[in-house]
This record gives structure tokens, C-alpha cells and sequence, in this order.
């Protein structure tokens, strides 16, 4: 199979096949830790390396792996990096590891992962596997980060808070309180406030593309008459 | 001796959307004045409120969906969505709590699902449980009734009071401020109390009143056939027979049957939302279950959960089983024995 190219892999990942608007693989992540920007962020990058990771394994050893057990091993690889990355964030994120509790080792449940190695790593060389696994890691990542700033934001009016936990100490007032706190909406934090955020985020995604498909509609109605009269001229 | 010559139809039932809403109209009349009367002016800026909100509300959501206007906002449907939340907020509720109530149950229940027909949850009830959930503080602003005996506000100053938040003089809240006999029965319980000594009935005749005035309200839509007796009759049954038995097996932690009947939302739920024509069930064995659901939950809900009143709670969650029970409550078709698609399946 030839590699597509790079900008069509950026953009299925960010936009047109974005994992988390149109897979809408990932939910349980995506609706459970998108409560506050850091914590999104923190689960996003944890996404993203593992994708990374596991996307460019896999397509290391796709040619010595067989059919038949391939989806055992992909698992095992993809289990391993969740491991590591736990591991890893548990040395030195310790506080936004325990806030993330169970959802970093759920990672390794998290279709996205398995999908693009099934689907993607395991039929394409290492580079190429490498890009498309930044990139849907990077659009999963995209709408957790702003499903959780919006949550934060319509929940506890503030954006950012608890920076530290993610990026040290220098972060410590990088929170900003953007609405008092009489006017906050506490159903964004809970889960139904999670599902309407992300329906609103799809339908979004959906209003914008079918704009963007209407003027071209729009413009392609406008200009064949060109190409006509030179036919008949 | 006269005879009169009386053509029939006899009584004149509503034929469409308008007419049967405004029937629903006349009925929230007698209740909504015996709240006003009973609870102060708060009642009456919360139903002005609501409803405002919602009407716009709906305006708005019209124009962003590129729908005609008319139909939608001269069908009263969503009046009434507005006045039934605004008859379950608390009377000392500030002015932004019913317009956020009515403006969410209005865009996200019932204009997002596709406007009147379509919705799955009862809007009002949704506008309600998010009030509940998102702002607990402000949910449980009643005032004492009238009648309690405590200073009650003029109409001026139950309007500084919604608006900006300012109790006339020396006044404190606390003082203005009094707990449901929900709350009452809810608080003697979860300090270990005996509330077969304790009178959780205490300052409730209230409600009696309230009750009395929303019966009137549904007597009359039951007469213009508005409403069917299954739902309200099925739930009070629930309600009755599961507090009973609760009742029966602990009477120092159960409240009695009536107490669960005649307080909280039970019968103005049971006339005024469990009926809402799109969202309840619609067959006639149907609305017996599904009333028959709303008044067991709402009453486990009461004695076993964190909020004091469960019949929002049990509307929602009977709103979400309407699909189910319809399919299995379908009448037969006219001249056959059992329903077509399970009893040719069998055979």
C-alpha cells in the first residue's frame, strides 16, 4: 500500500477524521477527565505519547507478526507503553496522576489506539506511522483540551487552575479566574455537562463543514458556464 | 313541557395543539393564584419570568434553526413549559433562576431534540433538575407561607428582593426562610430521629390548600378532556402503595401515605407534567404503568436518595422507559386477539 501523504494525514487526524468529532472513539477519557483543562491536557498528552509509541512499534513489527495473533500483540505493546507512561507520571506528576486515577491505565481500553494500529501502523512504514499517530493523538488531544476549558470555564469560572500538578512549580498562578463564583454552572462538571459539551463541540464541527461544503457548492455552480461555451465555441 | 333540540358534539373538546394548551392554561390559573396567595408575590415574578424566558427563548432557537415562527410560538406549548417550572421553584428564588430554568429546558429539552413532539424528556422537569443539581443553595429558598405567621413581603419588597437581592430594613433572610416538610422529615431522619413524635406536618396546611387548588385546575382538564385519568390516578396509587408498605415496615424513619401525597410535587406533577401529551406514554394500559412507575420511583427517590422531592427525578427517568412501555402496551388492532407483531412472530 503506498504511504498518502502527510498534509492528508494532518488533516484526517485534526479535522475531517478527527478521533474524538467523527470516530467519536474514546468516549469514556473524553467525557470523564475532560472537567478541567489540566487534567484534559494531562490526559491528552498521555494519549498522544502512547499513540505515538504504540503506532510506531507496531509498525516496526508488522512484518514478523502473524495474522492470526496480531491483536494480542498489538495489545501487549500498546499495554506495555501505558505501563511505562504510568509509571512515568506517577515519578513525577504524582498529584495529577492520582487526580487521573484510573483513566491513565484505562488508556490501553481506548479504541483510538488499537484502531490506528490495526488500522494505520500495521499497513504503513515507520515515519509515516509515527505523523498519523502525532496527529490523531494531537486532534483527540485538541477536543479534550477544549471540551475541558469549557467545562472549567462554565463550572468553576476559572481556566488553567492547578497548572502546577502538570508543569511544576512555575505554574503555580498560571490559573485565571475568569467569571465570579456566584456565576457558575455547576452541571458543566458533572457528567451530563460533559455529554452536552461534546454534542455541542460535534455539531460545531458539522455546522462549519457544511457552510464550508455549501460555498463550494456555491462557487462550482458559478463558474462552469466557462468551460461550456469554450466546448461549444 | 320544552324540548330543546341538542345536536351533538355535546361538550366541545380541544381539536389541536392551541386550544387543548390553553385549557392546560385556565387550569394552572386556580393553582397559581392559591400559590400567590398562599406564598407571597415571589410566585408570581417566578411564573412572569419563566415564562418570558421561555418565550424568547424559543424565539430565539426558531430563528437559529430557521423555523416558522408561528405555529411554535402561538401553540402556548411553551407558556406552559415556563409557568410549570416557574410553580416548582421556591418563592424567594432569585430573578435569574427561573430564566436560566426555563431558557435550558427550552433550548437544550426541548428545541435541540426538534421542538414540541419531538422532545424525549419533559423540558419542564429538565429545567427544573438542572435548577436542582446546579444551584442546591439557591433551590431551597422557600419562604414560609403566608399564613406562618412570619412577616410577609409587600409586593414592592418581593420585588427588590427577586431583582436585587435586598430584604426590606432589619429583615434577615433567616428569618423569611422556613423548610418544606420535605426537608423537615429529611433532616429529623438523618439526625436519627422518630418522626412519629416530631411534626414534620408542622406549618404544612399549606399545602393542603395548594393541593386543593391544583385538583380544581385538573378536575377541569380532565371535564375538556385535556388529560386522562390513567396517569394522575396510577401515580397516586404508586405513590400510596409503595409509602404504605416503606410506612408499614418502619414507621419512625417512613413518612405516612398522605404525607407523601399531599406534599412536595406529587399531585401537581401527577395533573399538570406527568400528563404532557408528548412526553407521556400513550397507550391506555401504557399510562397506567407509567404513572404507576413515576409515583414508586418518586417515592423511593424521597426516602432513599440526596433530594428531598423525587418526582422531577421519577418524570425523567419514566420519560426515558415511554418507548418501552409503548411497545409493549400497543393495543391490538380492532377485530384481532393479540398484538400483530408478536402474535404472527409465534405462530
Amino acid at each position: 500500500m503506498s504511504d498518502p501523504r502527510l498534509s492528508e494525514l494532518a488533516l484526517d487526524g485534526l479535522w475531517k477524521n478527527n478521533p474524538a468529532l467523527v470516530q467519536v472513539l474514546g468516549l469514556c477519557p473524553l467525557l470523564a477527565i475532560s472537567n478541567t483543562t489540566v487534567n484534559a491536557l494531562g490526559l491528552a498528552i498521555a494519549t498522544l505519547v502512547t499513540l505515538l509509541v504504540s503506532n510506531g512499534v507496531v509498525s516496526l513489527i508488522r512484518d514478523w507478526v502473524r495474522a492470526e495473533v496480531r491483536l494480542p500483540v498489538y495489545v501487549m505493546v500498546i499495554a506495555s507503553v501505558v505501563t511505562i507512561i504510568e509509571l512515568t507520571m506517577n515519578a513525577h506528576f504524582h498529584e495529577l496522576y492520582n487526580t487521573l486515577g484510573i483513566f491513565i491505565p484505562l488508556i490501553v481500553t481506548n479504541c483510538i489506539i488499537i484502531a490506528r494500529a490495526e488500522g494505520f501502523a500495521s499497513r504503513h512504514g515507520f515515519g509515516v506511522s509515527l505523523f498519523d499517530g502525532l496527529m490523531m493523538g494531537m486532534g483527540f488531544g485538541l477536543v479534550l483540551v477544549v471540551l475541558g476549558a469549557m467545562r472549567e470555564l462554565i463550572g468553576f469560572g476559572t481556566l488553567l487552575d492547578g497548572a502546577d500538578q502538570l508543569f511544576g512549580p512555575i505554574a503555580i498562578d498560571w490559573g485565571v479566574r475568569v467569571l465570579p463564583e456566584q456565576m457558575t454552572f455547576l452541571l458543566a462538571l458533572m457528567p451530563p455537562g460533559a455529554f452536552i459539551g461534546l454534542g455541542l463541540l460535534v455539531a460545531f464541527k458539522q455546522a462549519i463543514d457544511q457552510r464550508s461544503a455549501r460555498r463550494a457548492r456555491a462557487a462550482k455552480a458559478a463558474r462552469p458556464a466557462e468551460p461550456a461555451a469554450e466546448a461549444v465555441g | 313541557m320544552k324540548f330543546p333540540v341538542q345536536t351533538s358534539p355535546h361538550v366541545e373538546a380541544p381539536s389541536n395543539v392551541a386550544d387543548m394548551m390553553t385549557v392546560v392554561l385556565w387550569a394552572l390559573v386556580p393553582g397559581t393564584v392559591a400559590a400567590v396567595w398562599l406564598l407571597g408575590w415571589g410566585v408570581l415574578f417566578n411564573v412572569a419570568l419563566a415564562v418570558g424566558a421561555a418565550w424568547l427563548a424559543e424565539a430565539l432557537m426558531l430563528w437559529l434553526r430557521a423555523r416558522p415562527f408561528r405555529p411554535a410560538l402561538t401553540d402556548r406549548s411553551v407558556l406552559i413549559t415556563g409557568w410549570i417550572l416557574a410553580l416548582c421553584l421556591p418563592n424567594l428564588a432569585p430573578w435569574w433562576l427561573p430564566v436560566v430554568g426555563a431558557v435550558f429546558a427550552v433550548v437544550v429539552a426541548k428545541q435541540l431534540y426538534g421542538g414540541i413532539g419531538y422532545n424525549l424528556f419533559n423540558p419542564a422537569m429538565v429545567g427544573y433538575v438542572v435548577l436542582l443539581v446546579s444551584f442546591p443553595e439557591a433551590m431551597t429558598r422557600w419562604g414560609a407561607p403566608v399564613e406562618g405567621g412570619v412577616a410577609s413581603l409587600t409586593l414592592t419588597e418581593a420585588a427588590q428582593w427577586t431583582f436585587l437581592g435586598v430584604l426590606p430594613g432589619a429583615t434577615a433572610f433567616d428569618a423569611l426562610s422556613q423548610a418544606t416538610p420535605l426537608d423537615q422529615w429529611r433532616m429529623v431522619v438523618t439526625q436519627g430521629g422518630d418522626i412519629t413524635g416530631a411534626s414534620i406536618w408542622q406549618d404544612g396546611a399549606w399545602s393542603l390548600w395548594l393541593n386543593l387548588a391544583f385538583l380544581a385546575g385538573g378536575a377541569w382538564m380532565l371535564y375538556r378532556g385535556a388529560i386522562r385519568w390513567h396517569i394522575p390516578v396510577a401515580m397516586a396509587v404508586g405513590v400510596l402503595l409503595t409509602a404504605s408498605l416503606l410506612w408499614g415496615i418502619d414507621p419512625e424513619r417512613f413518612a405516612d401515605p398522605l404525607f407523601h401525597l399531599v406534599t412536595g410535587g406529587v399531585i401537581f406533577g401527577a395533573l399538570f407534567v406527568a400528563t404532557d401529551p408528548v412526553t407521556a406514554s400513550t397507550t391506555p394500559r401504557g399510562r397506567l404503568v407509567f404513572g404507576f412507575g413515576i409515583g414508586v420511583l418518586a417515592v423511593l427517590i424521597r426516602s432513599f436518595g440526596n433530594y428531598p422531592d423525587g418526582v422531577a427525578f421519577a418524570i425523567l427517568l419514566m420519560n426515558l422507559a415511554v418507548p418501552l412501555i409503548d411497545y409493549y402496551t400497543q393495543p391490538p388492532v380492532f377485530g384481532r386477539k393479540a398484538r400483530l407483531d408478536v402474535d404472527t412472530e409465534g405462530r
